[in-house]
């Protein structure tokens, strides 16, 4: 049976802020331009996670009067400190010897999925179509090789591939130019990577994995309008990390820890390294006597400017962390990601009226003020690879006397999939249990992001090698997704003294630390039915 | 014929309820919305009995904050022709909502009332019963399945002891359970569709009723936590837990 097709003029994929950025420009620079916003979410901002620390320069220039638009951006930064920790003690670092992309007091303590859902709210008043619940799961391409759209995914597909009774078939969606949006590892944005060869001739990207809770705290230990930052404890010198803090309105405090996974050891287990975080005695007595009410991951970038693939082909564009505009020094990817999202717009209205080559985005974007921001934050995440110590050595002559123009660029030289060495050279790590008051299982950590995918549909995270898992990466590595997800998808169960590899597939969070830390990449993650995965409330 | 089909903007159901820290209610607030899942079972069985032929209208049917909107454009898109919202703000009490749905029915004279059996947020249960009895109109509850015989429904309810088989006279009200069908999903061209549908927007007062609570809610408290377990060594210390501390055997 035919798909059916409808034509845009924009098709984006992905409600994040780069796509809905994206979203209103084009509108706003022609109304009468025809957009559409998939989003495989059940709402915008379901799927999206992050600290949030917004520094607003890119939505003062998308939406100059969003002060006067019931925005959900209201926490100012009052307070900053940054601690390096040791097992039980802290140092604090003083705020003026911190590099300026460091500081924080111009901006605010937001909930970027509520940012989302206002931007979405922004976007549909200037008429864009927003369908979320519909996953992009296949490019479409033009004979001669150009990108044409996507189609969205069938539903009421069942285990074994078979059409149920409610079975609907997806849609094709032609645009004349394409936006991805997808966010940090977006399946179809890894494809066109590969496809247009986009990173020749850049280091490998470099990513790490965020962790997020949401505590309700007592009076007496809420500041609103503080964050924090830390680093050291319960890291080694090796691993890249910290954590933030965050004291949001309403009693509430985000708390987060972010591991690189270029880490080596594959006993490491990022959640309960952040779980363990929280039982230093400068992060309990802020958390004491709260309760945990929401809990999430992600993965994100960190590579920066060296491994940032070209942006534009034939008939589509590369946006955010779809591409990998984080700035890693500063911590925040919101604003570059909306950048990139509004340069695409003007660049494809460009491309539509003037018949310019989509390559113009490439000098726009090397022009902005984002580009400038990545280049000069380049050298800090690599020279990390040398330790922690080093690293802020050389990260404070970098930034604080060289403000990033050191005239040298310092290279990613793995990808975070060949760093894990064999797991009988490496010390096990031995996790305290939960208490279930301050620390948990990712049973229950799950629970609370609300996850849930229709159960009869076939699997959403693909083995190329059903026998890998047991075979070598057990093996070898002692299969380290049993420790780098978040959600506890993966497990080895033993039966009948067999091993087996088990994927609990309906638990996925969507974070795609599975696609990335794989050793020999054999994890590939594809959209599950729409709509499944996490419900996250405020992340 | 006509079927009118009710339907309730409620949490979804795979979020953890949180109960405000006052006892004043639940926390609603950053909480993601779904249509009630039983309602998806009504709509869904109206489009049958219109797709076969039986039925040429349907109109959908809430009673909620603006937002209910969204619920009437997914029952809209799955199928139903038109939406009215009855907009209300706060608690709004089986009663209430029976005695807008009798104003509605009075109004558009539908041939069947179709709705979920209860809501998952308040699992009440009453709104079909009691709005049955204010048109003095059959109910038939439960059902899991519906089949129309000229001017009489046959319907097989879900009861404890398995399952009934009754019949009603047409007008009627049906409460619809989960194993009634299985939902179909909202095509991206039918959302589409569905925004463009006509929907009307109606106050309490504009229908002359009042939907003041008649219950006054007292305090909202978590279900105690369940403790941890223990693991016995034998049969024996077993038998004496059950039989000495948990006094169930």
């Amino acid at each position: 049976m035919p798909r059916e097709a409808m034509d845009y003029d924009v098709v984006i994929v992905g409600g994040g802020p780069s796509g809905l950025s994206s979203a209103i420009k084009l509108k706003q620079l022609d109304p009468e331009i025809n957009v559409c916003l998939l989003e495989k979410a059940s709402e915008i901002g379901a799927h999206i996670l992050s600290g949030n620390v917004f520094e607003t320069r890119a939505l003062d220039e998308l939406l100059p009067n969003w002060k006067d638009l019931n925005s959900p951006i209201k926490t100012k930064v009052s307070k900053e400190k940054f601690l390096f920790l040791s097992k039980s003690k802290s140092l604090s670092w003083p705020t003026w010897l911190l590099p300026s992309v460091q500081q924080n007091h111009n901006n605010y303590i937001i909930s970027l999925a509520n940012l989302c859902r206002w931007l979405a709210e922004q976007a549909e008043a200037l008429g864009v179509e927003i369908f979320p619940g519909f996953p992009a799961s296949e490019i479409l391409y033009h004979e001669d090789g150009s990108v044409k759209g996507v189609a969205t995914q069938d539903m009421g597909i069942d285990k074994k591939g078979n059409k149920k009774e409610n079975y609907e078939p997806g849609i094709e969606l032609l645009g004349k130019v394409t936006i991805f949006a997808e966010g940090c590892r977006g399946h179809l944005g890894k494809q066109l990577i590969k496809k247009f060869n986009l990173s020749e001739g850049k280091n490998p990207q470099q990513y790490g994995i965020g962790f997020k809770e949401i505590w309700e705290i007592k009076e007496e230990n809420h500041q609103e309008g503080m964050t924090m930052h830390t680093a050291g404890w319960p890291l080694d010198n090796n691993t890249y990390g910290g954590s933030f803090l965050y004291h949001a309105e309403n009693k509430q405090i985000f708390l987060g820890y972010v591991i690189g996974l270029d880490y080596k050891n594959p006993h490491l287990s990022p959640f309960d390294e952040f779980q363990r975080f929280k039982t230093h005695p400068s992060i309990k007595k802020i958390i004491d006597g709260g309760k945990r009410i929401s809990y999430g991951a992600r993965a994100l970038i960190e590579g920066g400017l060296q491994s940032l693939p070209k942006m534009f082909m034939p008939g589509a564009l590369l946006v955010g962390c779809d591409a990998g505009t984080l700035n890693m020094p500063k911590i925040k990817g919101s604003h570059t990601a909306m950048k990139s999202g509004m340069i695409a717009a003007e660049s494809i209205i460009e491309h539509i009226k003037d018949k310019k080559n989509l390559s113009i985005f490439e000098d726009k974007f090397k022009k902005s003020w984002v580009y400038d921001e990545l280049h000069r934050a380049r050298n800090v995440k690599p020279s990390f690879s040398w330790g922690l110590i080093l690293g802020i050595i050389f990260t404070g002559i970098d930034q604080i006397l060289f403000r990033g123009k050191l005239p040298f660029t310092l290279k990613h030289k793995h990808a975070d999939h060949e760093t894990l060495k064999p797991a009988n050279e490496m010390k096990k790590i031995d996790y305290p249990k939960p208490d279930n008051i301050i620390t948990f299982d990712k049973t229950s950590s799950v629970y609370l992001t609300g996850t849930n995918h229709e159960e009869n549909q076939p699997v959403h995270l693909q083995l190329k090698d059903h026998n890998l898992p047991i075979k070598y990466t057990l093996e070898k590595f002692d299969e380290p997704a049993q420790r780098y997800c978040p959600a506890g998808v993966y497990e080895i169960q033993i039966e009948n003294n067999v091993n087996k590899f088990v994927i609990n597939s309906q638990n996925c969070i969507h974070c795609k630390t599975c696609d990335i830390k794989e050793p020999s990449q054999n994890i590939t993650w594809v959209t599950p039915e729409g709509s499944g995965g996490p419900k996250y409330g405020n992340m | 014929m006509k079927i009118l089909v009710a339907v309730k903007r409620v949490i979804d159901y795979n979020v953890q309820i949180r109960v405000k820290e006052d006892g004043t209610g639940i926390v609603t607030d950053n909480v993601k919305m779904s249509s009630n899942p039983p309602d998806d079972n009504a709509i869904e069985e109206a489009v049958k009995i219109k797709e076969s032929g039986k039925a040429t209208e349907i109109i959908a049917v809430t009673v909620g904050e603006e937002k209910s909107q969204e619920t009437l454009r997914k029952a809209l898109a799955v199928g139903a022709d038109r939406g009215i919202l009855i907009k209300a703000e706060g608690t709004i009490e089986p009663l209430a909502v029976a005695k807008a749905l009798q104003k509605i029915v009075d109004k558009e004279k539908p041939d069947l009332v179709f709705m979920g059996k209860q809501a998952i947020d308040d699992d009440c249960n009453q709104t079909g019963q009691m709005l049955s009895a204010l048109l003095n109109w059959p109910q038939a509850t439960f059902a899991s399945k519906i089949e129309i015989k000229d001017k009489i429904l046959e319907v097989t309810r879900e009861v404890d002891e398995g399952l009934e088989t009754i019949e009603v006279n047409i007008p009627s009200i049906v409460t619809c359970d989960l194993r009634l069908n299985e939902p179909r999903y909202a095509s991206l061209p039918n959302i589409m569709k569905a925004k463009k549908k006509p929907l009307e927007i109606l106050t309490a007062s504009d229908l002359g009723i009042d939907i003041a609570p008649r219950v006054q809610q007292i305090k909202v408290e978590e279900p105690p936590k369940r403790k941890a377990g223990i693991k016995v060594a034998s049969v024996a210390e077993l038998v004496s837990k059950l039989k000495n501390e948990a006094k169930v055997i």
